[in-house]
């Protein structure tokens, strides 16, 4: 059972808010993974984490949340690990975190790239992982699409 | 020693891409040493795309600092005992990994 649940674990990173998309999707991929019995990390700054914790008030969609930096340093120093993680990247130091997530822990990971320059943002990913790319500031739906053929 | 956050330094670049401010400390520093993600320095984990390339003037680092709504900060702090540490751990000095 342990095993099961080890082999389940996934860790949304998330970058700045800015973005409005972001907040909405992740929180709609955090009901979807734990719907499918993942367990579900969200790494975010504290500005994330506020609107995360105000959007959902009784945590019914996103249950653990640390915070990214530290979560980045504990990926360094070896304490933590898990199997998918998904990071959300609308700008350059959002590649920038990607390209250090995957530096440091060789599990599946899946960039999504939003936001208005989602596609000259493409062009420095120059690692390993599966990319969904989506020009979308506020409008989830393509996205949402793109997402549910990942994981449902 | 404190964390980055509260250090005493010198904003060099602000806002910049991260190959921006490699290509800074590349031009600007004759004394290099290239990292990898997540390197500790001045107590942080260090963010970027590899080679990390941390420039040296005397006591000096210049450093690049990312935060993800802001880009990458390119800092100059003076540290002797942080400065004594990176040159004793004989770090990469060519950007080939």
């Amino acid at each position: 059972m342990n095993e099961q649940k080890e082999k389940n674990e996934v860790i949304l990173f998330l970058g700045c808010p800015e973005v409005p998309v972001q907040m909405g999707i992740s929180l709609y991929l955090s009901y979807i993974l734990v719907k499918k019995g993942y367990s579900v990390t969200v790494a975010a700054n504290p500005s994330v984490i506020k609107l995360a914790r105000v959007s959902d008030p009784e945590r019914h969609y996103m249950g653990r949340m640390i915070d990214l930096d530290h979560c980045i340093g504990d990926l360094a120093e070896k304490k933590i690990s898990f199997d998918t993680a998904i990071a959300f990247a609308h700008n350059d130091a959002g590649i920038t975190y990607a390209t250090t997530i995957r530096y440091l822990h060789a599990s599946r990971l899946i960039l999504v790239i939003i936001g208005r320059n989602a596609e000259d943002l493409k062009k420095l990913v120059d690692f390993q992982c599966e990319m969904v790319v989506e020009k979308t500031v506020h409008n989830p739906v393509e996205l949402k699409k793109k997402l549910d053929e990942v994981f449902l | 020693m404190t964390c980055v956050e509260d250090l005493d330094k010198e904003v060099i670049l602000q806002g910049s891409s991260f190959k921006e401010s490699r290509e800074y400390v590349e031009a600007g520093f004759t004394e290099i040493y290239y990292v990898d993600p997540g390197f500790r320095l001045f107590e942080k984990h260090i963010i970027g795309i590899p080679p990390i390339a941390i420039g040296m003037d005397h006591d000096f680092i210049v450093f690049p600092f990312t935060k993800p709504c802001y880009g990458t900060f390119l800092l100059k702090v003076e540290d002797a005992e942080e400065a004594k540490r990176l040159r004793s751990l004989k770090l990469n000095t060519k950007k080939g990994r």
